[in-house]
């Protein structure tokens, strides 16, 4: 979707706010969403790209609005409600005055890593033939999905050069909406700066984006 | 849009969220404790400082690392990449890499830790891909017309780490030395080191 989070190339928002000996976490509040979200994410209900579309969801005056910690809580109370786990009257009820019933036993820290070493990478086994190969030219499909996507706004259309292949990897649009892996090659692919951006742009920058086979078609 | 905002409403609004999975036997408190601690205290940037050392004292290793970053992070044993599959990328005198996520937030948790705040920023991600000499220029760095910038945008699930070139005037020092010099900053590509 042509979504607030596209933010490749915006203006507006100011000075980088560079902060100087920073905590891990400004407040407790904040580990304890990362902690929730790592925990809840290891018990397979959903994906990281289920989890990005649900944040990509989100009103964009909320979005902008909200801090990264605030994105997270918001995608991971939406994801309890939409996989029947928490209900929002649960949510909204006191500690106190809830009737809830335990479901079972919670994963332990070491199930909690365990999955993560597993489940984390986002490379499948699979010997799919690549469409592409380093050197090759490409251009980025001038593709708008309503759905969840990871080809930025700013590539589409435009011309660049297969940098690597990076294998064989799970497509996000379809995985996100529990549609499928869909497996296919995912390339590095170089743009250079005036091509997307123009002749002010320094001749010599790149941008790297990585791009699976369903972003890319053959350039005229 | 600071990270401060809002602090009380949501400690209660988490505390209360948190009570309620535990009640439903979905989480563990104490799990969600080891979580925080091993993020607060145990992953961070100098996991991808000693890789880096590694790479500046050892060419063999430096050539492994660029071509298998996944496999020669994990063979170092005191890095796990948890899966993850990462890509470095090294800085020369005439390529300086920089590293961004303009669609999300995605960052090379292994090696580095959780991202500081300015990289998750709206600016930073608005702007790391369109003028990364502005950018670079807000970190104090200012490099020559001459020096390729090449921005690595994360939109999959591959993390780029880069490998910073080593300052001069460090023959002397061994590899643990070598690890104290090697900033976060420098691994995501908004510093160049002393001499870099």
């Amino acid at each position: 979707m042509d979504g607030i989070h596209d933010m490749g190339g915006m203006d507006g928002f100011g000075a980088i706010p560079i902060e100087h000996d920073e905590p891990v976490f400004h407040a407790p509040w904040e580990g304890r969403v990362w902690a929730l979200n790592t925990a809840l994410g290891a018990l397979g209900k959903w994906n990281i790209d289920a989890g990005r579309y649900t944040i990509e969801l989100m009103d964009p005056a909320l979005y902008l609005s909200s801090t990264y910690y605030q994105r997270w809580l918001f995608r991971t109370e939406n994801m309890l409600v939409e996989h029947d786990m928490v209900s929002r009257e649960e949510m909204e009820t006191p500690p106190g005055e809830r009737r809830v019933t335990s479901q079972g036993a919670p994963l332990t820290i070491a199930e909690i890593l365990a999955n993560r070493r597993e489940e984390r990478s986002a490379r499948v086994d699979e010997d799919i033939p690549a469409r592409f190969q380093a050197g090759d030219p490409i251009r980025a499909r001038n593709i708008h999905p309503k759905g969840h996507t990871r080809i930025p706004r700013y590539v589409r259309g435009r011309k660049g050069v297969i940098d690597r292949d990076h294998g064989v990897f799970i497509f996000p649009d379809t995985n996100a909406v529990f549609a499928g892996k869909t497996p296919q090659h995912l390339y590095s692919v170089q743009f250079t700066a005036r091509e997307i951006w123009g002749e002010e742009a320094a001749a010599n920058d790149k941008v790297y984006v990585d791009m699976w086979d369903d972003y890319l078609e053959v350039p005229n | 849009m600071t990270e401060h905002s809002h602090l009380s409403d949501m400690e209660l609004r988490v505390r209360s969220l948190e009570s309620l999975l535990t009640d439903k036997g979905l989480v563990d408190p104490a799990a969600l404790d080891a979580i925080v601690d091993t993020y607060e205290n145990k992953v961070g940037p100098r996991n991808g400082a000693r890789v880096v050392a590694r790479a500046w004292v050892d060419g063999d290793y430096k050539q492994w690392l660029l071509r298998d970053a996944t496999a020669a992070i994990n063979s170092l044993g005191y890095v796990s990449t948890q899966g993850a599959d990462i890509v470095v990328l090294e800085n020369t005198d005439a390529v300086h890499n920089l590293t961004v996520c303009t669609l999300c937030s995605c960052y090379p948790w292994a090696v580095l830790g959780l991202p500081p705040a300015w990289y998750k920023s709206f600016p930073y991600r608005a702007r790391a891909v369109k003028d990364p000499r502005g950018v670079l220029a807000e970190f104090g760095q200012i490099l020559d017309d001459d020096v390729e910038v090449r921005v690595w945008d994360s939109t999959a699930e591959v993390r780029y780490l880069v490998l910073p070139q080593r300052p001069a005037g460090t023959d002397g020092l061994n590899e643990d030395e070598l690890a104290g010099l090697v900033t976060r900053n420098s691994m995501i590509g908004t510093e160049r080191l002393a001499g870099d």
